[in-house]
């Protein structure tokens, strides 16, 4: 299939929906776990102070839902515009 | 049953599986030696990803290191997770979309150029070779400590293990192997854990242990481990960091990028059968990696803990007296854990004030108050040196877990770095018959010849790869730094424009790929030394100050790397002819994922 109008707005769409997860992925990392970590230490979860348990286990919980979110969405993308495979 | 035939016992019952699999799963064509067959299931191939990922140094040493850094040891957990986001995201499905068995194929095809090829290839084998070393000194590490064998005992044996499955059984061999192997390190990585989990905070899953009370008291683990560590005078673990924030910053984004980088992880996604799958395979590979990785920090934080509390009885009390002279235990009354790995040399003991009691704390302190005290008490120093590699090769014996448990973490250990060395050797075979023989020397051989010229290509690659874990040259110990630094500043750059710049030529990546390793390289030689070599360090010419560049250390710079890398392919690309209209073309059609066909050789 060439990059016919459907193929360029498949393209718009998927950089999108890739863009949204990498500013959660930034987010939840770079952002929780290191830029804002000393701030949110203020915080609690259980007994883990909130920006260390970013940086050591929240963040890669979020990592592998994100994946398997994006995983789903860009097959119903793929559907939409008709480009997934048989 | 003894220790060591309860060891010889495991260890012997793993290999005879992987052996079994080997004579199960052998390659009968290129298709099932580079990519088994192109028919593997993600969940199957998500668990092979995490045991050709997770190396000696995920399983050996990452739960020491983060011990030993605290908060800070969290850059290696994210970026070491993180980066399957980028491959599920930015690589991973539109490499498979592409359809060849080889990294440096994609780089030769999009590029329309042997030279961007060779490249590729170069840079391909530097990742790969100096991630080797580390896999075989693991192999020599756990035979030599846990079977009582020499050193280079174990790495022959390992080799041959390796040689049989991976030489006749490829892709193929390697995949079926890599989930076994997978299941027997994510065993021996989490029932000890469990074990200490449960000792010390009463919740058996070390990732809410981690975040629990501390056994018997209203105080939660991470305070009470503050509380000793700070007393002692190291840095707080809950907020310790390597250096500067932007450090720490910069190190996640290179290690990140870097795992997305590494061919021997990408070529596992040319082993399923659709785009689809292979985003799906990204989202189990890091599934499986979680397990362990989220169970490391709790690791960590408890083996700390328990290794204070062995050696200083004030750890356990409440209110204790860190300096009271009774409380710093009699080195003849030590546990016989320490006895037996002080025979192994990762424990080392020096009784530097003649009291016969050993203390252990940060004699580095800055703290006017701390030295006060450590004056006071008599202290002449810390007495007890600690590998790090201790926090989880002795961690059931300092919990005094079953034997059992034991071996199965010496299994464990032999399992991940057996399963990397395999993945890492596939990837520089491949490269060697395929990209280099099949594609540019020979380009008329025949299927048969190139299963072939893969077959001895992996034979003498072990062959290398043992030598140089028998010999491991002197810079060995940078050398993983290196591979994460090479992969982040110049194969991730030139994947990642090959699928999302229609515009980027040959000229552009070639130019780029050069300028990020040199710079990178450039950086971490000021540092170590031209070619790790003693004495030609030269960052006289930059002050004589380390880190000069904005306190960047030299392991954290791939990431800079990958930056100029960027900028030096869009600055060439503008000023070289463009991009072929079928290169094109090429790009746009694998960005979609309908005509995704089973990998092949073609080209």
């Amino acid at each position: 299939m060439s990059m016919d109008n459907s193929g360029k707005a498949y393209w718009k769409d998927t950089l999108a929906l890739v863009r949204n997860f990498l500013i959660v992925w930034f987010l939840v990392s770079y952002g929780a776990g290191i830029l804002f970590a000393p701030a949110l230490n203020s915080i609690h979860l259980g007994g883990y102070p909130l920006g260390f348990w970013f940086a050591q286990q929240g963040s890669i919980y979020i990592f592998v839902a994100l994946i398997f979110i994006y995983a789903k969405m860009m097959s119903k993308l793929d559907e939409k515009y008709d480009v997934h495979e048989d | 049953m003894g220790l060591q035939t309860m060891t010889y016992f495991v260890v012997g019952l793993t290999f005879a599986i992987y052996i079994g699999i080997a004579v199960w799963a052998r390659a009968g064509s290129t298709s099932e030696f580079y990519s088994a067959g192109g028919n593997v299931g993600p969940v199957v191939n998500g668990m092979a990803i995490g045991a050709d990922w997770m190396s000696a140094a995920s399983f050996i040493s990452m739960a020491g290191l983060i011990a030993n850094m605290g908060y800070g040891g969290g850059l290696f957990l994210m970026g070491w997770t993180g980066g399957y986001v980028l491959l599920a995201m930015l690589l991973a499905p539109y490499l498979r979309k592409f359809g060849k068995y080889t990294v440096p194929s994609f780089v030769s095809t999009r590029y329309y150029s042997t030279g961007a090829s060779v490249v590729a290839v170069l840079c391909l084998l530097m990742a790969s070779l100096t991630y080797i070393i580390g896999q075989m000194t693991g192999v020599g590490v756990a035979f030599s400590r846990f079977l009582g064998v020499s050193n280079s005992t174990g790495i022959y044996v390992g080799m041959a293990i390796v040689f049989m499955y991976a030489v006749f059984g490829g892709m193929k061999g390697i995949t079926y192997t890599q989930v076994a192997q997978y299941c027997v390190l994510i065993l021996a990585y989490t029932v000890p854990a469990i074990f200490i989990s449960m000792q010390l905070t009463g919740n058996p899953l070390p990732q809410l242990g981690l975040g629990s009370n501390f056994a018997g008291t209203d105080m939660t683990l991470l305070g009470k481990l503050d509380e000793v560590v700070t007393g002692l005078g190291f840095g707080k673990y809950t907020t310790q960091m390597p250096g500067s924030m932007l450090n720490m910053f910069v190190y996640t984004v290179s290690l990140m990028i870097g795992t997305a980088g590494l061919p021997h992880v990408i070529m596992r996604f040319f082993t399923v059968a659709t785009v689809k799958d292979a985003r799906y395979s990204a989202g189990w590979a890091l599934v499986f990696i979680a397990l362990l990785y989220t169970t490391a920090p709790g690791v960590a934080a408890m083996a700390r803990l328990n290794l204070h509390a062995t050696i200083n009885k004030a750890v356990m009390q409440s209110g204790g007296d860190l300096f009271a002279p009774e409380n710093s235990i009699v080195y003849a009354e030590r546990p016989d854990w320490m006895k037996r790995w002080e025979v192994t040399g990762l424990l080392k003991f020096e009784d530097k004030n003649g009291d016969g009691r050993i203390q252990y704390y940060n004699a580095k302190s800055k703290n006017a108050d701390f030295l006060a005290k450590v004056e006071a008490a008599g202290w002449k120093g810390s007495e007890l040196k600690v590998n790090r590699d201790i926090m989880v090769l002795a961690n059931p014996e300092i919990a005094m877990l079953p034997n059992w448990v034991i071996a199965l973490v010496a299994a464990g250990g032999l399992a991940a770095a057996l399963s990397t060395a395999a993945g890492l050797l596939l990837a520089i075979s491949s490269a060697i018959s395929h990209d280099l023989f099949k594609n540019i020397w020979f380009r008329d051989m025949t299927e048969g010849q190139e299963l072939m010229a893969g077959k001895i290509a992996m034979a003498c690659s072990i062959v290398v790869a043992g030598y140089l874990g028998l010999n491991p040259p002197g810079f060995a110990a940078g050398t993983v730094a290196i591979a994460f630094g090479l992969a982040a500043s110049s194969i991730f750059p030139c994947l990642m424009m090959g699928i999302f710049s229609k515009t980027m030529n040959k000229e552009g990546a070639i130019a780029g790929m050069l300028a990020g390793i040199g710079i990178t390289m450039f950086y971490v030689f000021a540092h170590k030394g031209i070619f790790f070599i003693k004495g030609t360090s030269f960052l006289g010419m930059f002050g004589g100050k380390a880190n000069f560049f904005f306190g960047i250390s030299p392991n954290a710079f791939g990431a800079i790397g990958a930056i100029v890398n960027f900028a030096v392919a869009f600055a060439v690309k503008n000023m070289t002819p463009p991009v072929p209209e079928d290169i094109a073309q090429m790009v746009e059609d694998v960005r979609i994922p309908r005509g995704s066909k089973a990998v092949d050789g073609a080209h």
